[in-house]
Parts: C-alpha cells; structure tokens; sequence
C-alpha cells in the first residue's frame, strides 16, 4: 500500500492550522497598511506589533531589536551586508565557516568583489566549527562572525555560545569591536533561541522551516550593532527594513513561532525517538550505510545517510515512487551539479556523498512513517547497486 | 521533471548488468557531476547482438543508460557510432536541459565499446 510520508521537513514545513487561522483575517478584512492613521490600519498596525512582541519573548529581547523581513536569504543578507557596509570605517575581515548556507556564503563572495576579506573556516569530520580557529581567525580588522546555531544538510550543532566567548575576549584583545551573527534557520523549534544565552548580537530565522508562511523572516539585531539597510525607501521596520509589511505573514509566523517554542521539549523528543529509529534501522538492514554528521550533537530531526555505490537523485526518485520525500546533497540533484560543499568540506569523498540521503522528521512523522521507509529502503539500495558499476570492484 | 518514458525506464531499465564475455566494453565518466557508466557489447557478423550497461547516476544517466542498450541491438556498429545523445535524449521524448549532459555518458561508453572491440578484433 502507498503511504504519503514527508520526510523532508529541514526543506520547509506545513503552515500550522492555527498560524493559518491567525493570517486569515489579514488577506482581505483587516487588510489596512499599517502605516496608515485609520482604524482599519492600525488594527494591522497592531498586529505586526504584537508578533514582533511574541517574536522578541522567544528570542528573550526587546521588541524593537526584530526586523521582519521576506526570508532567511534575506536575513542573512541583511545581517552580513548590513554590518559589513556599517562598520567598514574599523575593518574589513569577516569569519565564516565553509558549511553555511548558499545564503551566507554568496553573500560573502558578494562582499569579497567589495574588497571584504572573507575566512572560511574548516570543520572537522563531523562539521563541527572548532572555537580555537574562530579565536585565531580574528584579528584587528575583523568586524563580523557569522556562524550558523544548526547546518541544514547534516544537522550538526555548532557551540555559538562558546564561540560568542571568544569573539567577546579576542575582540577586547585586538581592541576593536567584533559582531556575532548566527543564521539559526534549522534551529527553531528544536534549540533555545535566547540570544543573550547564545551571546550574539545578530540572528536569522526563516519562518517557513517552522510551520509558518513562506516568504517571511525575522532578523534580530542587538542595540548598538552597526547596521546599513540594504533595502532603500519607506521608515518602515524603524528604518532597517523599508516596504510594506507582509500582515498576515508576519502574524503567521509569530503565531507558529510561539507555537514551536511551546512544543520545543515534546516535539524533540518525539523526532529524536523517529531520527534513532531511522538511523538504526538503516544501518541493521543495509551494509555500507554511513551516517553523516556528528553522532550525537545533531538536530533532534535529522537523519542524513551516505549510502555507498549509489546515486542520491536515483534513490531520491524511487523513495517517491513509494511516496516518501526526503533530500539529497548528490551533484546530481543540485542545480549547479555541485556535490553539496557541506559534505566536502566535512571531508567525505564525492563518490561517497553523490549518495547521500536526508531525512528530516516533524511532529507529524509517526512510528509507522519511519517503519514504512525502513521496510522500501534495503530494496532500493539493493535495485541501484545491481545496476551500478561500483559495487563490485567496491565489494571483492 | 522527467518524461514518463525516462521515468519508465528508470524504474525497469533494460540490459542490466555486467557481461563477462563481453567483445567490447567502454567506460565514460560524466566529468560535470562525477558519474560513471560502463557498457558491454556482443558483436556478431559485424552486428551488435546484445549490449547491457552498469551505471552510478541520476535517473537520467539510468534511462539513457537503458535506452541506449536497446537502440544499438541489431544495429552494425557504424549505425551504432552514428547515434547521438541527442538522439537518445529523443527517444526518450526529451530530458531537461540540466540533464542533458547524463545522455553524453551513454553515446560515450557506447563509442568507446565500439573502439574497444575494434582494437580487439583485427579488422
Ligand atoms: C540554514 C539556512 N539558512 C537560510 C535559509 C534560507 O531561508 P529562506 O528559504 O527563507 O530564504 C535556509 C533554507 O533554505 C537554511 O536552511
Ligand atoms: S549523471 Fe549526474 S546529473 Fe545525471
């Protein structure tokens, strides 16, 4: 029997009924500019105000530091540029690592051409940023640190607390001021969002990865931070941010935020308990399986597998057949016919990570999801292998 | 994003497999994203009798894989080094521009079997 089963919730996520329910009114009753004075504006007006509100509790501060914008791209571009372009006056060195999302790394190249100076830092096996490079990395002119809290591809979790630490006491060393960004897109919902705890001064979610609306984002940025708008013309968003602002998206994603943060405990447990399942059903059934990332430093939700002699859009295709979604960083399935730089960078060989799998689970994954993917899974592997030239020079 | 005949040969590709006995085998590596696909021919009376491939791909590089196969049986091995990986992307009813270049590695490893058995067997 075919089952539709969504595994591939690090891609995007079902609006949450009830954020959905709190967007309706703003498409086409409550549908004033909240610039306007009337009423019907400031209703919107307010709206927007108290989702900044909601926002700011979880990110544990004030309301007026959140900037809704159209996405994580444009948070992170807005985060990066916006500092870079700031506080070019004391230096023009940015720290990053090599595992971020295309969002952060083309907007670093985009500031290289501006004659930014960029260091992307290695990660280790597991992609793990180690803090001692960070630390090395900075010198007088380094102006910002952009990290991201969770990678998307493998689920590693990187220590941005630690690292905001050594920014802090190498910035005072060199003598001159060190921002801290972090693109916690793959955080919400799973981590603690608290920027005070994290200790960073600008942070990036995107409110579709958390049963909100696509099309919108949040960008905190703390008081203080040097900032220069990349988007000129209204004073919208204290003028950080100019536009009309998306009403209902905004509303939808403080709404499923809020809901994320609630749900944080039981819906991490609930995906950790699917995620083991998955991945110790894999490794029993099928031989030369390798799990990616860090073993236990991960995402409560992902499950991301390097099957070897095999093709990721092939297996991909085939797990839809069956009904299951899920993703793959194989050269085959990007649009540039690039292997994922994530899994390069974390050292994998290209044959090895031209089959890689993710699966990334949700609350409304069940048991019975991961046992159906268990029971297709060994037969897929086994019909590309028997195809596939590698497997038995690989296997004698 | 693919055809139905792509995806239907994708899913029972024809002529699987390696061929011991094979009178030619070529090998073509997709230099783009980093494939490979090996193809065995069988040549009778300057015929192609049989020819199965083996091939670490995309589903593209499968079909085309598989279709190959079949369009150079019967064929003598001029009509066979006639054909194109336009002409397979063809039969397949088209492949999306991105994957074009998957059809390259079947017409290669198909040429390049050809030479095989023609550096085999004196002419
Ligand atoms: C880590 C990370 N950063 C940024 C983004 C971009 O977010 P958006 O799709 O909202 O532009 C994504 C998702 O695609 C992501 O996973
Ligand atoms: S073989 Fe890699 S994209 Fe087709």
């Amino acid at each position: 029997m075919k089952r539709a089963v969504y595994l591939d919730h690090a891609a995007t996520t079902p609006v949450h009924p009830r954020a959905l329910e709190a967007m309706l009114p703003f498409f086409s009753q409550r549908y004033g500019n909240p610039s306007s004075v009337y009423s019907l504006a400031q209703e919107a007006r307010q709206a927007v105000e108290e989702s900044r509100v909601a926002v700011a509790d979880i990110l544990g501060c004030p309301a007026r530091d959140i900037i809704f914008t159209s996405g994580g791209t444009e948070s992170d571009n807005a985060a990066l540029k916006g500092v870079a372009f700031a506080a070019r006056e004391s230096g023009n060195h940015i720290v990053t690592s090599a595992i971020e999302h295309h969002a952060v790394l083309e907007t670093c190249r985009f500031l290289e051409k501006f004659g930014f100076e960029v260091t992307y830092l290695p990660v280790d096996e597991c992609g793990l940023v180690r803090v001692e490079d960070v630390e090395k990395a900075i010198t007088q002119s380094t102006i910002l640190v952009s990290i991201m809290l969770a990678n998307n591809e493998v689920g590693t979790i990187e220590p941005i607390a630690e690292i905001a630490r050594v920014v802090k006491d190498k910035s005072k060393l060199v003598g001159s001021r060190v921002f801290l960004h972090t693109d916690a897109v793959q955080g919400a919902g799973a981590l603690d969002l608290d920027v005070n705890e994290l200790g960073v001064d600008l942070l990036t979610l995107s409110s579709h990865k958390f049963y909100g609306p696509k099309g919108v984002g949040i960008l905190y940025v703390r008081r203080g931070t040097p900032f220069l708008p990349q988007q000129s013309g209204g004073a919208h968003e204290r003028n950080r941010r100019a536009g009309t602002e998306n009403v209902a998206g905004i509303v939808g994603a403080a709404a499923a935020l809020k809901l994320a943060a609630e749900r944080r405990q039981s819906n991490g447990q609930q995906c950790q308990s699917l995620r083991d399942r998955l991945i110790a059903g894999i490794q029993l059934k099928i031989k030369r399986a390798h799990l990616s990332g860090h073993p236990t430093i991960r995402l409560p939700n992902n499950a991301s597998l390097c099957f070897e002699y095999v093709e990721g859009e092939s297996i991909l295709l085939n797990l839809d057949f069956a009904g299951v979604a899920a993703s793959s960083g194989s050269a085959c399935t990007s649009a540039s016919l690039e292997p994922s730089h994530v899994l390069m960078a974390m050292g994998i060989p290209e044959e090895l990570a031209h089959g890689s799998v993710r699966f990334t689970m949700g609350p409304d994954n069940t048991e019975e999801d991961v046992d159906y993917v268990l029971s297709i899974m060994p037969g897929i592997i086994e019909k590309l292998r028997a195809i596939s030239p590698l497997t038995e020079a690989g296997e004698s | 994003m693919y055809s139905d005949l792509v995806m239907e040969h994708f899913s029972n590709p024809r002529n699987v497999g390696a061929m011991p006995d094979a009178d030619g085998v070529g090998s073509a590596g997709n230099p783009v994203c980093g494939d490979v696909m090996k193809l065995f021919i069988r040549v009778r009376d300057g015929r192609i009798e049989d020819a199965r491939f083996q091939t670490f791909g995309c589903g593209a590089a499968i079909a085309t894989s598989s279709m190959v196969t079949e369009m150079v049986k019967g064929k003598t091995l001029d009509e066979a080094l006639d054909i194109s990986n336009k002409a397979v992307a063809e039969a397949l009813g088209g492949l999306p521009p991105t994957k074009m270049h998957c059809s390259n590695l079947a017409a290669e490893a198909l040429h390049r079997a050809i030479e095989d058995y023609r550096s085999r067997a004196p002419a």
